[in-house]
């Protein structure tokens, strides 16, 4: 489990998906839904299995994600901005495609 | 900006870029520095600018702050400077760009490739599995947000992992163990080297510092680390090893991964400039003279993307390759180039006496280059596993850039980033060829995947 070492002074609300979640303002977006303690940002389209951010450095393409609609986003290349829509990137597992971060936990 | 011109465009704003944008901007070159983070310092000094408490200032160091000299002068120096942005093309003269607020082409006289390295991948089995993350993230998410995992165990070799386990012991975070894969038989190799480190006594004490804290830290510590597998399904459940006499195995749920870095070639191999292995480091790299000029006479490469040679040395290689572009562009006279570059040359050297030591010391055991285990994943993205490597040369798939077509290795949304060099070593390992015989992926344009909107969007 990841955890800040120290709270955040202030905070912006994004919207993952589907869940409110509290993240500290302009966090890293890769690093705030790991401190947030989202359990996947995508999941394969080759075997459909589940991926976190690997190397937070735009790199490896594990953190893709859905941002305000845009697919294939690198969450470890973005800052989170009040409202943020990010949406687990669902690969060709469509039946994950309505999942909510709250089955994961 | 289309149709804009520069005389230098850098690429990376890690310490080789942004010294190189000052020093050119100082000689009065128009400059344009192009980088993929919100903010300036690369990955070594990633959000170096950011406040942050004091005790967060202690846990990441004095090295780090020191990036702030030259974050600062890069970012009070009027340079043209495009954060959020990636290049994803660059050619002769010109390069393409996009960011969240637009795109780009920009002509320019000379492009400086300070694309900086990369974390050498590691396959194992189970590395895929959420929960693992390398060393260099840890040490990014520390940075960040000073963001931290509990009880996660730390595997593998090099001076950056030692660095992240000390800083996570400065910051009072528990630290379930420490796998060391150094190979004990590394100090053979390591040893004609040793009296360079020793002209090194500040790296070298450093280093020893590192080693002694983590040793008299308490944290379990597992030398000689010869097999490691991490064990889960869905995410980390924990790790099983072997030290080559016994077994062993944690639960855990967070696994740090490190075996070194490598240069990161994807711009420059795609630009088609030559490059060559390196055995010392075991990785490719661009063929560079000594002020960083390629084989392509309109890219320049600096820092640790032309051969990796840590912070101060790429800072150095930024300055040294920014001299050698004005030079060439007939903005500094010969002899004012020497004056320049020969005190900038000697720092250099000076600064590398320790790396041949290092680069030995650490390179990571053969199998964890080019895994043993048929089944573990070496390409991420398209999930293919070692076993298709031998499958794909005896159905006569020539080298890696054919395995392409053979399995979709290499053609995820990574680019063979990833995979690029495991498939080399892989390949190496099953036919007794050299690395330079077998070659890479051919890499093209765009050097990062981009929609059709924003190339058409130029």
């Amino acid at each position: 489990m990841f955890r800040k070492l120290e709270p955040s002074t202030r905070e912006v609300s994004i919207l993952v998906s589907g869940q409110r979640v509290e993240v500290p303002a302009n966090a890293n977006l890769a690093c705030a839904l790991l401190a947030a303690g989202v359990q996947l940002t995508r999941v394969s389209p080759v075997s459909g299995a589940p991926r976190l951010p690997y190397c937070m450095m735009g790199v490896c393409f594990d953190c893709l994600a859905t941002i305000d609609g845009i697919p294939n986003r690198q969450t470890c290349l973005e800052s989170v901005r009040e409202g943020m829509i990010v949406e687990i990137q669902d690969g060709k597992a469509q039946y994950m495609h309505e999942a909510s971060l709250g089955d994961y936990e | 900006m289309k149709d804009a011109h520069v005389n230098l465009a850098i690429i990376g704003a890690g310490p080789a870029g942004m010294s190189a944008a000052l020093r050119a901007k100082q000689f009065g070159l128009s400059v344009a520095v192009f980088d993929e983070q919100p903010t300036p310092g690369g990955q070594i000094y990633r959000d170096v600018m950011r406040s942050r408490s004091q005790k967060l200032q202690h846990v990441l160091g004095a090295d780090y702050a020191a990036g702030k000299n030259i974050a600062q002068p890069f970012l009070d120096a009027g340079i043209d400077y495009y954060p959020g942005s990636t290049v994803w093309r660059v050619a002769p003269g010109e390069l393409s760009w996009t960011s969240k607020s637009g795109s780009g082409e920009l002509l320019a006289d000379r492009i400086l490739a300070a694309t900086g390295a990369m974390e050498r991948p590691f396959p194992i089995g189970g590395w895929t599995l959420p929960g693992v993350m390398t060393a260099g993230a840890a040490q990014i998410l520390l940075k960040l947000d000073g963001v931290v995992a509990d009880d996660a165990v730390f595997i593998g070799c090099g001076p950056l992992l030692y660095l992240i386990v000390n800083q996570y012991l400065e910051a009072g975070v528990k630290v379930r163990a420490l796998l060391d894969t150094a190979p004990g038989t590394n100090w053979f190799r390591a040893a004609k080297h040793v009296a360079g480190a020793l002209c090194s006594p500040s790296y070298l004490m450093k280093g020893l510092k590192l080693l002694s804290n983590i040793q008299s830290s308490g944290v379990p510590y597992y030398s000689g680390v010869e097999s490691v597998r991490i064990m889960g399904t869905t995410k980390v459940a924990g790790v099983h090893w072997n030290d080559g006499r016994r077994d062993f195995s944690l639960e855990c749920e967070n696994v740090f991964l490190h075996q070194g870095i490598i240069p990161n070639i994807n711009l420059t191999m795609a630009a088609r400039c030559d490059h060559h292995w390196d055995d010392l480091q075991a990785c490719f790299r661009p063929v560079v003279d000594p002020f960083g000029r390629t084989s392509c006479d309109w890219l320049v490469c600096a820092g640790d993307g032309a051969g990796i040679v840590g912070a101060r040395s790429a800072a150095l290689s930024g300055e040294i390759a920014a001299l050698a572009i004005m030079h060439d562009l007939g903005f500094l006279k010969a002899a004012d180039f020497r004056r320049e570059t020969v005190p900038l040359l000697r720092l250099r050297r000076k600064d590398q006496r320790i790396r041949p030591f290092l680069d030995a010391r650490y390179l990571p055991l053969a199998r964890f280059r080019s895994p043993t285990d048929p089944q573990v994943t070496i390409c991420r993205c398209e999930e293919v596993r070692r076993e298709e490597i031998s499958r794909a040369l005896s159905e006569g798939c020539p080298g890696p850039n054919q395995f392409k077509s053979f399995t979709r290795a290499g053609m995820g949304p990574c680019q063979g980033r990833m995979c690029g060099n495991t498939v080399v070593e892989s390949f190496c390992a099953d036919t007794g060829s050299s690395p330079d015989a077998v070659g890479y992926y051919r890499l093209r344009m765009p050097v990062k995947p981009v929609t059709i909107a924003e190339i058409g969007g130029l």
